[in-house]
C-alpha cells in the first residue's frame, strides 16, 4: 500500500472532522465576533442528541439520519437560548463573554454528568456504514466517509444559505457593517440569533458525527474546542473558504506529521507550526475586508 | 479593530484552554514535614476514615464507580460490627481530577479530619503529588488500581496489581498461548504506558519477540487515523494496547473501521475493564484480550455476593471491575490489619500488615509487609458478546508482587 496515499487520506478525513467542528464557529465566532468557550459543549449536547436518539429509535439503520436533524435543532436551542440570557448583554465584552461561557460550558458539562451518568456512553454505528471500502487500495472507512461527505454538505448549505437567501444577505450585512445595515432596516437583533442558532445548530451536527468516532461523554467538547477555535484563526476569522483551507492544511500536517514522527510530537509541531504562521500572518490564511469603521 | 483584536485574544484563550484539558500533569505538593503526634480520634465509639476520589473532571467517569464499592465495603464493616467495636465514620473528598487537589485533600483528611487512613487515587499523577503528604504526615493510604510499579512507600499499601502482576503474565499469555513472534505497541503518552512499554520492550528482546512499532497518542487524543495504517502496515502478531479513557473509544473504532479483527490481530488492553466496555461498543471489542486480576465474572461465593450487593445498591445494570474490587478489597485489608494489630495507630497497622490475608471476590489475597503490595492472581481475559470479561487464561495461584522487578534478570532499569 502506498503510505504517501494512505496519509493524504487520512489526513484529509482528519481535516474534515476540524471543519465540521470549526464551521459553527466560523458563524457565532467569525462573523459575530463572540468568543463561545461552550461551543464545544453544543457538540457534546449534539452527541448526547444523537444517543437519545438511539434510545428512542429502534432502528440503528436510521436513528443515525434522525440524529443529525434533531442535533441541529438541539445546538441551536442552546445557542439561542445562551445568546437571549447572556451574551446579548455582553457582546462589546469579549474577556467577559469569554469567562461567562467557559463557565455555561462547565455547567452543561455537569449537567450531561448528572442527566446522563459519568461513564462515555455508546451511540451504536448503522450496519451501513460498517467496515470501509477500497480507494486506490487504501481502506477508507465508511464512518469516515460519510463524515467527509457531511461535512461537504453542510458547507455547501452554509455557502448557499449566506448566498441565496434573504437571512443571508442580512448577516452578510451585518457582518460587514452593523450600523449601516441598521439604517436600511435590517433588525441586527434578530440576525445575531439567527446566525447565532446556525452556528451553534452546526456545532450539534458536528456532534453526533463524531459519535461514529469517539466517545460520547461529559468531556467530549473540551476535547475539540481548542482544535475548533485554531482552524477559525488560522484560516483567517469570518472567512469560510479560509477555515476550509485551514482545516484540511491541518489535518494532513498533522497526519503527515504524526506517520514520521509521533503523535505528541506531532501535536507539538502543529501548534508550534500555528503560532509561527500567525505571528507572519496574524490576519489568517483570508482575511475580511470590511466598510464598518469600527 | 474586533478582528485584529480577537486573534490576539485567541491565542490567549486558546493556550489557557490547552492548559486547562491537560489535567494529567501537575506539580506535587510537598507535605508538611514530619508532625507532632497524630490527632486520630480514637476515644469514641467510631473510627474516621477518608475517601479521596475524583467525582468531577475526566477522571471521574472512572473514579465514582470506585467510590461507590470503597462506600459499599464501609458499610459491609459497620453492619458485622465495625473495626475494633467502632463503626466507620466517612469523610468523602473530591480529589477533581487533579493531582495538585488530591495533595489538598489529603492533607486536610490527615490535618484537620484526623482520619485513621485515606483510600483512594487512580491516576499515577495523583499518587506521586500525595506520596510526600502521606510520608510527611505518617499516614496512611491504599491505593487501588493497577499501575506501572517501580514504587514501594512505607505509608502506601497497593492493592491493584504491579507490573509482574498483570503486565509480564499477559504476555507470557501471547508467548506461550497465542504464540506470538511480533507485536505492535499502541499507548498514551504518561508514565503507565511509556514505563510499560519500557518493560515489554526488555522482555520481547529476552524472549526472541519483535517490536514492530511504538506509538504514543497524547491523553485524551481522539484522532487515530495515522496511528491505525501504522498498526495495519505493520502486520504485527498482536497488538499491545496502554491507551487510557477516551482514546480506546476512538481508537477501537478506527481499528474495525479499517478492518482489522480480533481474530486476524488480536488487541490486549490493560486499561478496559467491564465499565468501559458500553462506553467503547461491545461490538467494537468482543474478542479482544484484557489483562487483568478480577473480573465481574469470576465464579466464586465471595464474588457472587459482591456482584450481587453491587447491584442491590446501584442498579442492576451496573457492573464490577478491577479497580472497583481491589479498593472494596483494600478497606478489608486495613480492617484486618488494625484488629492483627489491635490498634488504629499508622506504626502498629503496618507493623501488623505482613500476611494479613482477605478472601476478596478476586480470590485469597496476602499482603507483603516488605513491599506493601498483596499476592493476587493474573488473568487474562476475553471480551463477550455481553460486554462481560470472560477468564481465558490464569496464572493458577497468587504471584508474589515484585515492584522493582528483583526476580527477572533480562530487567534493567
Amino acid at each position: 500500500m502506498d503510505t504517501l496515499l494512505a496519509q493524504v487520506f487520512t489526513g484529509i478525513s482528519a481535516g474534515a472532522v476540524l471543519l465540521l467542528i470549526a464551521l459553527g464557529l466560523t458563524l457565532t465566532f467569525g462573523q459575530m465576533g463572540v468568543i463561545n468557550m461552550a461551543h464545544g459543549e453544543f457538540i457534546m449536547a449534539g452527541a448526547y442528541t444523537a444517543y437519545v436518539v438511539s434510545t428512542i429509535v429502534a432502528s440503528t439503520e436510521l436513528s443515525l439520519l434522525i440524529a443529525l436533524p434533531a442535533g441541529f435543532v438541539v445546538g441551536g436551542l442552546l445557542g439561542v437560548a445562551l445568546e437571549a440570557s447572556v451574551l446579548r448583554w455582553m457582546y462589546a465584552r469579549p474577556l467577559d463573554t469569554l469567562l461567562v461561557t467557559y463557565g455555561v460550558g462547565l455547567v452543561l458539562q455537569q449537567l450531561a454528568r448528572d442527566i446522563f451518568g459519568a461513564p462515555a456512553k455508546e451511540v451504536p454505528a448503522p450496519g451501513w456504514l460498517d467496515g470501509s471500502i477500497p480507494i486506490l487500495g487504501y481502506d477508507f472507512p465508511l464512518t469516515r466517509l460519510f463524515i467527509l461527505v457531511l461535512a461537504a454538505s453542510c458547507v455547501a448549505a452554509l455557502l448557499a444559505v449566506l448566498r441565496f437567501t434573504a437571512l443571508g444577505r442580512q448577516i452578510r450585512a451585518t457582518v460587514g457593517n452593523r450600523d449601516l445595515a441598521e439604517t436600511i432596516g435590517i433588525s441586527t437583533r434578530r440576525t445575531d440569533r439567527a446566525t447565532f442558532f446556525i452556528g451553534s445548530g452546526l456545532a450539534g451536527v458536528a456532534g453526533v458525527a463524531l459519535t461514529l468516532l469517539g466517545s460520547t461523554g461529559p468531556n467530549l467538547g473540551t476535547s475539540y474546542i481548542v482544535q475548533a477555535f485554531l482552524v477559525v484563526v488560522v484560516g483567517g476569522i469570518g472567512h469560510l473558504k479560509g477555515t476550509i483551507v485551514a482545516a484540511l492544511g491541518i489535518g494532513l500536517l498533522q497526519a503527515f506529521l504524526a506517520h514520521a514522527l509521533t503523535g505528541s510530537v506531532a501535536q507539538v509541531l502543529v501548534l508550534l507550526a500555528i503560532v509561527a504562521f500567525l505571528q507572519l500572518r496574524p490576519q489568517g490564511i483570508l482575511s475580511v475586508r470590511t466598510r464598518s469603521l469600527a | 479593530m474586533r478582528t485584529k483584536f480577537s486573534s490576539r485574544l485567541l491565542a490567549a484563550s486558546s493556550v489557557l484552554a490547552l492548559g486547562m484539558t491537560a489535567t494529567a500533569c501537575g506539580g506535587a505538593k510537598t507535605g508538611a514535614a514530619a508532625t507532632s503526634e497524630s490527632c486520630v480520634d480514637t476515644s469514641g465509639d467510631t473510627i474516621k476514615i477518608g475517601f479521596l476520589n475524583s467525582l468531577s473532571g475526566t477522571m471521574a467517569i472512572s473514579e465514582t464507580t470506585v467510590f461507590k464499592s470503597l462506600s459499599m465495603a464501609a458499610e459491609e464493616i459497620n453492619a458485622d460490627g465495625g473495626v475494633l467495636g467502632k463503626k466507620l465514620e466517612i469523610v468523602s473528598e473530591d480529589g477533581q481530577s487533579e493531582p495538585t487537589v488530591f495533595a489538598e485533600k489529603a492533607t486536610k483528611l490527615i490535618q484537620d479530619d484526623c482520619v485513621a487512613a485515606v483510600f483512594g487515587g487512580w491516576t499515577s499523577s495523583s499518587r506521586k503529588a500525595m506520596l510526600p503528604v502521606f510520608e510527611g504526615n505518617d499516614a496512611l493510604l491504599f491505593y487501588p488500581v493497577q499501575y506501572e510499579g517501580l514504587e514501594s512507600s512505607h505509608n502506601i499499601f497497593y492493592t491493584g496489581a504491579t507490573t509482574n502482576q498483570q503486565i509480564i503474565p499477559a504476555l507470557d499469555f501471547l508467548k506461550q498461548e497465542k504464540k506470538i513472534e511480533s507485536i505492535f505497541l499502541v499507548g498514551s503518552d504518561y508514565v503507565f504506558p511509556r514505563t510499560a512499554n519500557k518493560i515489554i520492550k526488555q522482555y520481547a528482546a529476552a524472549k526472541g519477540i519483535e517490536v514492530l512499532g511504538e506509538e504514543y497518542q497524547p491523553l485524551g487524543s481522539t484522532d487515530f487515523g495515522t496511528v491505525v495504517d501504522k498498526v495495519k502496515a505493520a502486520g504485527a502478531d498482536a497488538v499491545f494496547n496502554t491507551l487510557n479513557g477516551d482514546s480506546n473509544v476512538a481508537f477501537f473504532k478506527e481499528y474495525k473501521g479499517k478492518g482489522l479483527t480480533a481474530s486476524a490481530m488480536p488487541v490486549l488492553s490493560v486499561s478496559i475493564a467491564e465499565e468501559e466496555v458500553p462506553g467503547v461498543g461491545v461490538g467494537n471489542l468482543e474478542g479482544q484480550y484484557t489483562a487483568w486480576n478480577y473480573y465481574q465474572t469470576i465464579d466464586s461465593p465471595a464474588n457472587q455476593k459482591f456482584v450481587t450487593d453491587f447491584k442491590a445498591a446501584n442498579g442492576a445494570k451496573a457492573v464490577t471491575s478491577d479497580p472497583m474490587e481491589a479498593a472494596y478489597t483494600s478497606l478489608h485489608l486495613w480492617k484486618g490489619m488494625v484488629e492483627k494489630a489491635d490498634s488504629f495507630a499508622v506504626e502498629d497497622v503496618i507493623d501488623a500488615a505482613d500476611g494479613v490475608t482477605y478472601d476478596a471476590p478476586e480470590g485469597t489475597v496476602e499482603v507483603d509487609g516488605e513491599n506493601h503490595h498483596i499476592a493476587k492472581t493474573a488473568l487474562v481475559g476475553q471480551v463477550n458478546a455481553e460486554g462481560l470479561i470472560d477468564t481465558v487464561w490464569s496464572s493458577d495461584e497468587p504471584i508474589e508482587p515484585d515492584p522493582y522487578l528483583k526476580s527477572y534478570d533480562w530487567w534493567k532499569n
